[in-house]
């Protein structure tokens, strides 16, 4: 995974709430055997229409999404986050996400930041007035600034040290669970013989 | 009763089903815990086997994994090659993968071939308290059980493929108690599609939910299910159903059921798998099964939902400004206006099938309603089995000759019109009923507009070509010698 210390960009303000993984990515986009090369789908049905967020001349380049509450509903798809992280987005910022999205979103390097709907609120007026302010994310204090002046925005975040940790360190999740092998394997030693497999041993 | 001084609270089912799955706990870790079951299909997992391929690693336990094919496949000519090579290309691939690292596959053609949420249970694989993850958020289906099922990322796939294990994050408990008699007619779709209406759409968030209450427990394992499978559309992350006497005889007997001794031993640990009467929620929801009638979505999310006997909303009636910007929106995509009878909402296609109401007895439930009857004019109804043993159970009830009959066309076993990945798929602008999970915009296909409904309402919906409930038909049938004057 690659590690994440400290984003700084403009920003893609995105006002919906509810944004399913069906809009993030189109299923048909899921026959594709590959991590990459998601960027075009994403929101796709939204970008056939010039005057969407993410089509403005101005938008072009920007890393970090602030989105609407209830972000990433639905499907479990991960080609959503790579979708974004694809198109170029580092970081997204939303009051509220979907639990398996979220999930997805930090095993892949992108930060998915939560912060109560006023600030988000903020953050969209910051944006929305100057399409050339940047946001920065930053992982190692947990916060998240942006603008000047007495609208600044300079709010910190929770996001869990565990999480924190790998991130910054961009581990991977699988040798780090492997390390407890002797535990995994005293688990099945003593797992009941009345529990169900799928084939014989 | 508060319990003893020095002893510990209660515990609900859902953390008695995590705690006998903790394979490491440390501070300032996420519990390891150990997977029972891996289901996989076509979709999330071909990336999760290349990072396999890549790392050198293996599948750990196939005797815990099993796969399918599902979302990609067609549910006509399925004895010739998948026309979309792109589909035929992921289909393969899954085909390579199993063969490859020794996973066993039911492929197109097998009689154990279906949507993965229907084929776990219906081969007793899907057992009370184990831990059940998939590639695929309607996992929460296997809750009815009594297992704890989430849905997983491709990158928890390989890792479940790697380690069988997931570090998990904690959960919260929420208590969805429904009290009471349903009403005749009202369905486990309606309860849960008022459910979700009523918590919303992340009101599960960080949740696991346990249904339980007097109207669940008459409920059969196949409304159980639905219920479940539509834990996702609240945000829950799992939903859970204490196992009871209709678990236990729905399992015994299937091919993966434990079996003698084994059977013995696993009924007498099911039992204690009961949330203790000091356990603690986090939170609870109380509904009253008595007040509930069909319901139906009017919007583009599973949340935007109300009785059928309702009028499509009014934006400005929302107090939160996202919901009502929300429902703006929501109207707008649907082609529909604020004050319309939900009942002379005219529809294109029925759609039954899918995790969420392809079941034998979702099948039985729409050819009751429609047996003897006639699709409407101009609609189009599509009933597809959730597998092929549904399918070929359907069709010794003679359940697809009263579907043929009546006009509506009777395909073979996939996820089919649920999701936009198979040829099943509403053109743009098509309005649909369906008996399926999501509403959200193009998921049954480009600028399509879904109404999630039970099977009974997409029956009577295909008769009357409306929105409608049986009892609509009842009343039309009463009144139709009167209007022939």
């Amino acid at each position: 995974m690659e590690a994440f210390t400290t984003h700084t960009g403009r920003a893609v303000p995105l006002r919906r709430s509810n944004v399913d993984t069906d809009q993030i990515i189109p299923a048909h986009w899921l026959k594709k055997i590959t991590r990459n090369g998601f960027e075009d789908g994403l929101f796709e049905a939204w970008r056939k229409d010039p005057e969407f967020v993410l089509n403005r001349p101005e938008r072009q380049g920007a890393s970090v999404l602030v989105a609407g509450p209830d972000f990433g509903t639905g499907s479990s798809r991960e080609h959503a986050a790579w979708a974004l992280q694809n198109y170029g987005f580092k970081a997204v910022i939303s009051s509220r996400y979907a639990d398996i999205f979220r999930g997805n979103s930090l095993k892949n390097g992108l930060l998915t930041v939560v912060l109560p709907q006023p600030v988000v609120e903020r953050l969209w007026e910051i944006t929305e007035a100057d399409p050339t302010a940047e946001i920065t994310v930053d992982l190692v204090n947990r916060r998240v600034t942006a603008g000047d002046g007495e609208k600044a925005v300079d709010e910190p975040f929770e996001l869990d040290d565990n999480t924190r940790w790998r991130l910054l360190e961009g581990l991977d999740d699988i040798s780090l669970s492997l390390r407890n092998e002797t535990d995994i394997a005293a688990f099945e030693a003593r797992r009941p013989a009345f529990k169900p497999v799928t084939q014989a041993l | 009763m508060l319990p003893p001084e020095g002893t510990a609270m209660g515990r609900t089912l859902a953390e008695k089903v995590w705690d006998d799955h903790v394979v490491r706990r440390a501070e300032g870790e996420p519990d390891l815990l150990f997977i029972d079951l891996h289901l996989i299909h076509e979709v999330t997992s071909p990336q999760a086997f290349e990072g396999l391929r890549a790392a050198g690693r293996p599948v750990r336990r196939t005797d815990l994994t099993i796969a399918t094919e599902d979302h990609n496949t067609p549910t006509l000519d399925i004895d010739k090659p998948i026309a979309d090579p792109v589909s035929r290309n992921q289909i393969e691939t899954l085909r390579k993968n199993c063969a490859e690292f020794g996973v066993r596959l039911h492929s197109l053609g097998d009689r154990e071939q279906g949507v993965v949420h229907v084929v776990g249970p219906q081969l007793g694989l899907t057992q009370p308290g184990t831990t059940v993850v998939c590639g695929d958020s309607h996992t929460s289906t296997h809750g009815a059980f009594g297992a704890l099922a989430f849905g997983i990322g491709t990158s928890q796939v390989e890792h479940v493929l790697a380690t069988q294990t997931l570090p998990m994050a904690p959960f919260r408990t929420m208590a969805v108690t429904v009290e009471g008699e349903l009403p005749e007619g009202v369905t486990a779709k309606d309860l849960i599609l008022a459910v979700i209406a009523q918590i919303g759409t992340g009101g599960g968030q960080g949740y696991v939910i346990e249904y339980r209450g007097s109207a669940i427990e008459k409920l059969s394992m196949e409304a159980r299910m639905t219920i479940c499978n539509m834990s996702i559309e609240a945000g829950a992350r799992a939903g859970m159903i204490a196992p009871d006497a209709t678990t236990f005889a729905y399992l015994e007997g299937r091919d993966h059921a434990p079996q003698g001794e084994d059977w013995d031993a696993a009924v007498a640990y099911w039992k204690t798998l009961r949330t203790d009467e000091d356990a603690a929620f986090d939170h609870e929801v109380v509904i009253d099964a008595a007040a509930l009638s069909p319901f139906v979505t009017w919007g583009t999310n599973p949340g935007q939902g109300a009785p059928l006997s309702a009028a499509v909303p009014d934006p400005a009636s929302f107090a939160d400004d996202s919901e009502r910007q929300a429902a703006e929106k929501a109207l707008d995509y649907m082609g529909l206006t604020a004050g319309t009878p939900l009942r002379e909402v005219a529809v294109d296609t029925v759609f039954v099938g899918s995790c969420t109401n392809g079941r034998i007895e979702d099948l039985r439930a729409a050819a009751e309603v429609i047996k003897g009857r006639k699709v409407a004019d101009g609609v189009r109804m599509l009933v597809v089995p959730g597998s092929a043993r549904v399918g070929l159970q359907a069709v010794d009830e003679g359940l697809d000759q009263v579907f043929t009959a009546a006009g509506a066309e009777w395909r073979h076993a996939g996820c089919s019109m649920c999701l936009g990945m198979n040829p099943d798929q509403l053109a743009p602008g098509e309005r649909s009923a369906s008996t399926s999970n999501r509403n959200f915009e193009g998921r049954q296909g480009k600028g399509g507009r879904t109404h999630l409904v039970s099977p009974r309402v997409a029956a009577a919906t295909a008769v009357v070509g409306t929105l409608a409930s049986p009892a609509d038909l009842a009343r039309s049938d009463s009144t139709a010698p009167t209007t022939e004057v």
